[in-house]
C-alpha cells in the first residue's frame, strides 16, 4: 500500500462513507491518517463541547458537511435548563473565518440565532443544506436570510424546532432565480405563510422531492401544490380539513392520484377524518407513515388507512390505534422495520395500548428492529415472547406511563422481561426501560448487552450495584442517562476511566454527592463534570456532602467551556 | 433530596451491605416492598416530592420569605382590580396511581406550586419530565386539544370543561378534534425580563393561580446571591435585585396576546388561552398604571387565574 499514490488512496477512501469506518481507516498508519483527514468531507461531532471548532477545521480542512449535537438528550424532556448551552455561533464564526467551504449543516438540540443564520447565508457561497432538529433561538427572520442569500439551496429541513414566528414573509424571500430546492420542511412553524409565494416557489422547483407543510396551508392550496409537484416522494400535509363533498375535495382526490411517487406521508396536523379516504390511493406505495401529530384521527380511521399500507417500513402513530389496531398493523405490514407508538393523552396516564399490541407486532412483523412504545401496562411474559419473536432488535424503548408499575399479571419487577430482551437481541444498540426494576436487570444487561451504546434509565434499581453491573459489562456503552435512581458515589467512582470511553453520562435525582463529583473531576482532567443547579446558586463553599441534583459529564479535548451560564458549575 | 426508589427502605447509596448474589436479601426486601400496594402509594408520594417537602406549604419556605424578595406586580396590584371567579380545583382523583405529567422547565416547581393550592392533593403527582415525550410533541398535542376546546366553548373558563370531552373525539368537517385534556396543559411560554438578555421558559399550566406563577418567576429572575442552606429548613435570602419601595415593585408582569398586544397579567380569567409569551417589564414603562402600596395579603396569593 505504500506504493499507491495519494490520489489513489483518496479515491478509495471516497467509497468509505460512514464516520466510524473513516475513523478506523485513519488509525491504520500515519499516511492514511493524513490522507483520510484531509479528504474527509463529512464530519460528525456528537457533542459540540467535546472538541473545539478550530481543531476540527485543522484536522479536516476539506470539510463540507458537519453534524453537531448540543444539549443532552434529557433536554427533550425539560430536564435541562433552556440556556444550558449548545450555541452554534462559535462554530459558524470559526468556519467563516477560515473560509471553510461549508455546504451542509445539520444541528440537533442546539441554539442558533438569527444572526448566525444570517452569517451562514453570507459566508458560504455553496451552502446547500440546512437541517435543524429540536433547535431554538431563531425566528423566521433568520429563515428569510437563508432564503434570500443561499443561491444554491437544496434543502431546508426544520424538524420540531421552537421557532419564533414573525408572520412568514420568509417564503417570499426565495429569489425567482432559486430553482434548486429538493427538500422543504416547515411543518413546525406556527404562523401563517404567504401561500402565493409558496405556490410560486414550488412551481419553479422541478427537483422538489420532499415537502412538509405547516398547519397554515389549507386544502385548496395543497391541491394546487400537488398538481405542480407530481414527483414528490415525501409529503407532509398540514391542515387537512374540508367537506368531503366539496369540489375542492374532489379536485384534491384528482391531484393525489397524480402523486403516485409519494412514499412517505406525514402531518395531518389538523384533520377531518372523513377526507382521509382520498389518500387510500397512495397508501399502497407508502413505506413511511407518520400520523403521530394527528390526534384527530380515530382508531377506526387509522385502521382503515393502515389496511392499504402493505409496504410500510416505518410507522409512527398514536396509541388511539389500540391493541386491535396494532394487530391489524401486524397482519398487514409485513415489511415493518420501525414503529413508534406515542400516547395521545399523556396526562391522564391512560394509554390505549398494552402488552397485547406489542406481542402482536413482534409476531407479525419479522423485520421489526426498532421500537418506541408508550403503554399502559406490560408483563414479563409479553417481553419474553417479544424477545423470542424478534431477536433482531437494535433499538428497544419501552415506556410504561406509570414509571414504577410492576408486571400487570404477577406484580413482579420487569427484570426477567428485559433480561430476555437483552439476552435474545444480541445486536441491541439502544435500550430504554420502564416499570419496576431492581438491580437484577442491570446484572442481565451487563452480562448480555454487549453491543449496547445508549441506555436510558428512570426510577430503577436498588443499590450502587445496579450501575456497577452496567459500567462493568457494557463495553460499548457511549451514552448513559439516569434519573431518579438510587445510584451513588460508589457506582460513580468505581471506574473513572470508563467515562473517557463514553460520550457522556447524565445523572439527575440520584444519590451522588458533590464530593464525589469533585473527586471525579480532579482525577479525570479530560472530562467536564458539570453540576446544573437551576434553583439555588451553588456556592463554592457548599457542603460537599449534599446531593447533586443534576450532573452531566462528558469527555472533551476542549477543556472547560467558556459559555456556561451561571447555574452550571464545571468542577 | 429524595429520589424515587431511593426513599424506599434506604437502599440507595449504600452498596456496602449488598452481596453479589442476586437473591440477596436486600433486593428481596425491595421487591417485597415494591409489590405491596401501600408501599406503592408511598412511591407515588415519593415521586411527587420531587420538589421536596411534599404536601402543601412545606418546601422552601417561600411563603415566609416572600416579603424580602423582589416582587412582580400583576393586575390586582393596581387600582382597578378585577375579582376573578374561583377556579375549581380540577384534580382528577380518579387518575390511576401513576404519574400525571407536569413538565416544568427543569424545576420541580410544579409540585410546590400545586401544593400551594390551599392544601389540595398534588394533582396526581406531577413529575418533572415524565413521561419522556419531547416538549415539542407535548406542546403540540396540548395546543391541538386547547384549540379544539376554545372553539367549542368560547368565554367559558377552561376548568368548566366537562369531563365528557376527555376521551371523546369529535369529528366533523370543520372542527379540529383532539382528545380532551382536563388540565388543559398549555406548555411553555417564554419569559423575558427587561435588562436581562437571556430569557427563560415557564410552564403556565403548572401554576393554578397568579400567585404561584409570579412566585416562580421571581425565583427565576430575582435569584438570591448568598448561599442557601439547601439541606432543608428555612432560608435567609437576600435578593440582589430586591426592589421593595413601600411594598411596591419596580417590575410588572405582562403578556403578549394573540393579537400581538401587550397586556397586564391578571385582568382576564382567559389569560391562559391567549398568552403567547410573558415579559417582566419595568413599571416605569407601563403608562398610566400606578403601583399602589398594598399589604401583601396571603389570600390574594391564592387568587385563581
Amino acid at each position: 500500500m505504500n506504493y499507491f499514490p495519494d490520489e489513489v488512496l483518496e479515491h478509495i477512501f471516497d467509497f468509505v462513507t460512514s464516520q466510524r469506518d473513516r475513523n478506523s481507516v485513519s488509525q491504520v498508519c500515519k499516511p492514511w491518517y493524513k490522507i483520510e483527514s484531509s479528504s474527509r468531507p463529512k464530519v460528525f461531532v456528537g457533542n459540540c463541547y467535546a472538541i473545539s471548532p478550530q481543531r476540527v477545521i485543522e484536522r479536516f480542512p476539506g470539510l463540507k458537511s458537519i453534524t453537531l449535537k448540543g444539549k443532552p438528550h434529557f433536554a427533550d424532556f425539560n430536564l435541562v435548563p433552556h440556556d444550558w448551552g449548545g450555541f452554534v455561533y462559535p462554530w459558524i464564526e470559526a468556519f467563516a473565518r477560515k473560509s471553510v467551504g461549508l455546504e451542509e449543516l445539520k444541528l440537533k438540540r442546539m441554539i442558533i440565532s438569527d444572526e448566525c443564520l444570517e452569517l451562514i447565508s453570507r459566508s458560504f457561497p455553496n451552502f446547500k443544506s440546512l437541517v435543524l432538529v429540536s433547535c431554538d433561538g431563531f425566528t423566521t427572520d433568520g429563515l428569510a436570510a437563508i432564503a434570500s442569500n443561499c443561491r444554491f439551496l437544496r434543502e431546508l429541513d426544520l424538524q420540531e424546532n421552537d421557532v419564533e414566528d414573525h408572520r412568514g414573509h420568509w417564503l417570499s424571500c426565495f429569489p425567482d432565480t432559486c430553482t434548486s430546492l429538493v427538500s422543504l420542511n416547515f411543518a413546525c412553524l406556527k404562523g401563517e405563510v404567504n401561500l402565493a409565494a409558496l405556490e410560486r416557489l414550488i412551481a419553479r422547483s422541478p427537483n422538489l422531492r420532499s415537502l412538509r407543510l405547516n398547519h397554515a396551508v389549507p386544502l385548496d392550496v395543497l391541491q394546487s401544490i400537488l398538481i405542480r409537484a407530481p414527483h414528490l416522494v415525501d409529503l407532509g400535509v398540514g391542515s387537512y380539513v374540508n367537506d368531503p363533498d366539496s369540489e375542492t375535495y374532489n379536485k384534491l382526490v384528482m391531484a393525489i392520484r397524480n402523486c403516485m411517487s409519494v412514499k412517505s406521508l406525514s402531518g395531518f396536523l389538523e384533520v377531518a377524518p372523513p377526507c382521509l379516504s382520498a389518500f387510500h390511493l397512495i397508501c399502497p406505495n407508502l413505506t413511511s407513515l407518520n400520523l403521530s401529530y394527528a390526534p384527530g384521527i380515530h382508531g377506526t380511521e387509522l385502521i382503515k388507512l393502515i389496511r392499504h399500507c402493505r409496504k410500510l417500513q416505518r410507522l409512527w402513530i398514536l396509541d388511539c390505534i389500540g391493541d386491535g389496531g396494532l394487530e391489524v398493523v401486524a397482519s398487514t405490514c409485513k415489511d415493518l422495520q420501525e414503529i413508534r407508538v406515542f400516547p395521545s393523552d399523556p396526562y391522564i396516564g391512560n394509554a390505549a395500548v398494552t402488552e397485547a399490541g406489542l406481542v402482536a407486532l413482534s409476531s407479525g412483523c419479522p423485520k421489526l428492529h426498532s421500537i418506541l412504545y408508550f403503554c399502559q401496562q406490560m408483563t414479563n411474559a409479553a417481553l419474553i415472547t417479544v424477545a423470542k419473536n424478534c431477536p433482531n432488535f437494535t433499538r428497544f424503548r419501552l415506556c410504561i406511563l406509570d414509571p414504577t408499575k410492576p408486571d400487570a399479571e404477577t406484580n413482579q419487577p420487569f427484570d426477567e422481561g428485559f433480561g430476555a430482551i437483552v439476552h435474545s437481541c444480541k445486536g441491541l444498540r439502544r435500550l430504554s426501560m420502564a416499570g419496576l426494576l431492581t438491580d437484577q436487570v442491570f446484572l442481565y444487561i451487563g452480562m448480555h448487552a454487549k453491543q449496547l451504546e445508549m441506555l436510558s434509565i428512570a426510577f430503577a434499581g436498588n443499590t450502587d450495584k445496579g450501575m456497577q453491573y452496567l459500567l462493568n459489562g457494557c463495553k460499548k456503552l457511549r451514552k448513559l442517562e439516569i434519573r431518579d435512581c438510587p445510584f451513588g458515589n460508589a457506582a460513580l467512582l468505581m471506574d473513572v476511566g470508563k467515562y473517557e470511553t463514553m460520550r457522556s453520562l447524565w445523572m439527575s435525582s440520584c444519590e451522588v454527592t458533590l464530593e464525589a463529583c469533585k473527586s471525579l473531576a480532579k482525577k479525570m482532567p479530560r472530562l467536564n463534570v458539570e453540576i446544573i443547579n437551576e434553583n439555588d446558586q451553588m456556592d463554592v463553599s457548599a457542603d460537599d456532602r449534599q446531593k447533586v441534583e443534576k450532573m452531566f459529564l462528558y469527555r472533551t479535548l476542549a477543556g472547560r467551556r467558556k459559555d456556561a451560564p451561571e447555574f452550571v458549575w464545571t468542577l | 433530596m429524595e429520589g424515587g426508589l431511593g426513599s424506599l427502605g434506604g437502599c440507595g447509596g449504600s452498596s456496602g451491605a449488598a452481596t453479589n448474589d442476586h437473591t440477596m436479601s436486600k433486593v428481596e426486601v425491595a421487591e417485597a416492598e415494591a409489590s405491596s400496594y401501600p408501599v406503592e402509594a408511598e412511591l407515588e408520594l415519593g415521586l411527587s416530592l420531587g420538589g421536596g417537602g411534599g404536601g402543601g406549604g412545606g418546601g422552601k419556605g417561600k411563603a415566609n420569605t416572600w416579603g424580602e424578595r423582589g416582587r412582580i406586580l400583576i393586575a390586582k396590584d393596581f387600582p382597578s382590580v378585577v375579582s376573578q371567579p374561583q377556579r375549581p380545583n380540577n384534580n382528577n382523583t380518579s387518575i390511576s396511581p401513576a404519574c400525571v405529567v407536569g413538565s416544568v422547565s427543569g424545576t420541580k416547581r410544579a409540585a410546590d406550586s400545586v401544593s400551594h393550592e390551599g392544601g389540595s392533593p398534588t394533582a396526581g403527582s406531577q413529575v418533572v419530565g415524565w413521561p419522556p415525550i419531547r416538549a415539542y410533541r407535548m406542546n403540540s398535542l396540548v395546543n391541538q386539544a386547547k384549540a379544539a376546546r376554545s372553539e367549542e366553548d368560547k368565554g367559558i373558563g377552561e376548568k368548566d370543561k366537562s369531563k365528557d370531552n376527555l376521551k371523546k373525539k369529535i369529528c366533523n368537517g370543520n372542527k379540529i378534534s383532539a382528545p380532551g385534556n382536563e388540565k388543559g396543559h398549555l406548555g411553555f411560554v417564554k419569559v423575558n425580563m427587561d435588562g436581562i438578555p437571556i430569557g427563560r421558559k415557564v410552564d403556565l399550566n403548572a401554576h393554578a393561580c397568579y400567585g404561584t406563577l409570579t412566585q416562580a418567576l421571581e425565583e427565576m429572575f430575582f435569584r438570591s446571591t448568598t448561599s442557601l442552606n439547601s439541606i432543608g429548613g428555612e432560608k435567609q435570602q437576600v435578593t440582589k435585585s430586591s426592589r421593595l419601595l413601600d411594598g411596591s415593585s419596580e417590575f410588572v408582569l405582562t403578556y403578549e396576546d394573540k393579537e400581538g398586544d401587550w397586556m397586564l397579567v391578571g385582568d382576564v380569567p382567559m389569560f391562559l388561552t391567549s398568552v403567547k409569551r410573558l415579559r417582566i417589564m419595568r413599571t416605569s414603562e407601563v403608562n398610566g398604571l400606578a403601583p399602589r402600596f398594598q399589604d401583601r395579603n396571603e389570600k390574594q396569593r391564592i387568587k385563581p387565574v
